[in-house]
């Protein structure tokens, strides 16, 4: 075969492949958010944000987003740099830190739920060093604050270690000549971090940042196990568009506003953590 | 040490280490012990898994774990799960590794529109797209199959197979597959028993990638089938009727794929974001 021609058939299947069903589908949901009963209008869009709930599901996701990714950043970061001092026992720390990676977000909400709900081991905990007499129900609409930090909690819990293995993997590359430079100036461990790790790490808290925001307001199973319909959060209303309300475009709608939410803040990352022209490794 | 008026500069030092390894060790619980909490009623039969105050240690008793087998519609759910990922892992690596390959290889006119294409696929809310391909999917009869749902699910795994795999080939001097056209290989089997030996590993490790993907996804999922429901669809909507003991033994089922296949692939964990980063 032609050599000219190679890496083109070898690109085709997964290009076809996308173009059925990732760029044709986001075509048909655009269309079918813009349209009632074949003709163009904004009607579903107006439906949605005029919905009682769509507010409060839009403060919610983007309160979760707010409270979530700053601290898996910090966190990710301190157990990166914790890593690569490491000397025994790497292996071992590192495998236990990314086991979340390959845990589903409904079994994260459900695994929350055994230590939030009503005789489950946070109250057997308060119980037993007599903190209180009887269970707390803590999951109701009496304690918003609880939902909220049982959702935040089991989201850090389970997606800081998709930032870990990036940040890892990008500590990885930065060049230790450089520390070692830095040391002879006498650079204190924080400086060193502060001017050589963050710098040289943009390009993957840019990666790492964009996939946890666009995730982040995906949420959807973890608070479906543990919050229900006390937490409106915007992918539940697409749910219940779709199956209680059998209103498919303005699940579209809802959707889309989702897509333009996400393809916004990605541009913003890049934009705020670009990295100069010829500064890369 | 026990002086902390005069302190010394190893005295902080020893702190520091103190502090050190507490935070690992803290950080380590962080992760294992909500695992354990799990494990803990699972391993509990349904009555202890109910009662309060809970006790700390497993009663080992498969009371939870057989009341999820007997569950109506379970244990096809569970099959379904299987064979949903199973068909993700096949599809997504096939066409997946030879356009990793040509990435890594080849200099291309429209390689880079094809790299944007990738990484606008993963810079994208891809289960959402599940809500036009179940219109298209009742037209060509393919909704409420496991196949149909695991085209979508390939369109998740995708944008992570074809970055893997361009990293792993990325890896391979080009120079070893020269030497082996030099020594009478042609393009192909100086693949089959040259790169293919080498990268075999890399490529099962993104396959199980693809499948835990695939096995973990809620959604797409739940929105795409309605009789043949997967694990995740079937838990996701009996949330609200199903009873504590069944939600942990269906959670503890969806964990312990994740953290063999993790400890599987550990080793590639890392090699595969290096350059997937770029």
């Amino acid at each position: 075969m032609n050599a000219r021609y190679l890496p083109y058939v070898m690109i085709l299947p997964v290009t076809l492949f996308l173009c059925v069903f990732f760029i044709y589908p986001f075509v048909l949901v655009a269309q079918q958010a813009f349209s009632v009963d074949g003709s163009w209008s904004l009607a579903n869009f107006q439906e949605v944000v005029g919905y009682w709930k769509f507010p409060i599901s839009m403060k919610n996701t983007l309160l979760l987003a707010l409270a979530v990714v700053p601290v898996q950043v910090i966190l990710a970061l301190t157990m990166a740099t914790m890593v690569t001092k490491m000397k025994t026992g790497r292996d071992i720390v590192l495998y236990i830190w990314t086991i979340p990676l390959g845990i589903s977000d409904l079994a994260a909400g459900i695994i929350w739920l055994a230590i939030f709900e009503q005789s489950g081991f946070l109250n057997s905990m308060m119980h037993g060093l007599g903190m209180v007499d009887r269970p707390v129900n803590f999951l109701t609409y009496q304690n918003p604050g609880i939902v909220f930090l049982a959702i935040a909690l089991a989201e850090i819990w389970r997606a800081t270690a998709i930032m870990l293995v990036i940040l890892v993997a990008g500590m990885g590359l930065i060049p230790k000549e450089y520390y070692e430079a830095a040391e002879v100036f006498g650079a204190s461990p924080w400086k060193r971090f502060l001017r050589i790790t963050l710098p040289m790490l943009r390009p993957s808290l840019q990666t790492a940042l964009i996939l946890r925001v666009i995730l982040a307001f995906e949420i959807f199973a973890v608070v479906q196990a543990l919050g229900g319909t006390l937490f409106p959060v915007l992918m539940g209303s697409v749910y219940e568009y779709q199956f209680d309300l059998l209103n498919s475009g303005a699940a579209a709608a809802i959707a889309l506003i989702i897509l333009v939410i996400s393809i916004g803040f990605t541009l913003l990352i890049l934009r705020a953590l670009r990295v100069p022209k010829g500064a890369t490794i | 040490m026990s002086d902390v008026a005069a302190q010394t500069p190893r005295d902080t030092r020893s702190a520091g280490r103190f502090l050190y390894v507490a935070g690992v060790v803290f950080l380590v619980a962080w992760v294992l012990v909500p695992l354990y909490f799990l494990l803990i009623n699972t391993l509990s039969s349904p009555d202890a898994v109910n009662s309060f105050p809970k006790s700390f240690i497993p009663e080992f008793d498969m009371g939870s774990l057989q009341f999820f087998a007997g569950f109506e519609g379970m244990l096809g759910a569970l099959w379904n799960s299987a064979v949903v990922a199973a068909i993700t892992m096949v599809i997504s690596i096939t066409i997946s590794a030879p356009a990793g390959y040509a990435l890594s290889r080849f200099h291309f006119p429209g390689k880079y529109l094809f790299r944007l294409l990738i990484l606008l696929t993963r810079a994208f809310p891809l289960p959402l797209l599940a809500l036009p391909l179940a219109v298209m999917f009742i037209r060509t009869g393919l909704d409420d199959t496991v196949f149909g749902l695991a085209l979508v699910h390939t369109t998740l795994a995708i944008p992570f197979a074809v970055l893997i795999t361009y990293s792993l080939f990325s890896g391979i001097p080009m120079e070893l597959e020269e030497a082996a056209w030099t020594l009478g290989c042609t393009r192909v089997t100086a693949f089959t028993k040259v790169i293919l030996p080498l990268i075999l590993p890399g490529i099962a490790a993104s396959a199980i990638f693809a499948f835990v993907i695939s096995w973990n996804e809620v959604f797409a999922a739940a929105v795409l089938t309605i009789e043949n429901r997967t694990l995740t669809a079937f838990l996701l909507q009996n949330l609200d009727t199903s009873p504590l003991h069944l939600k942990f033994a269906g959670g503890f089922i969806l964990v312990v794929p994740a953290l063999i296949f993790i400890f599987a692939v550990r080793k590639y964990l890392f090699a595969m974001w290096g350059i997937a980063n770029r």
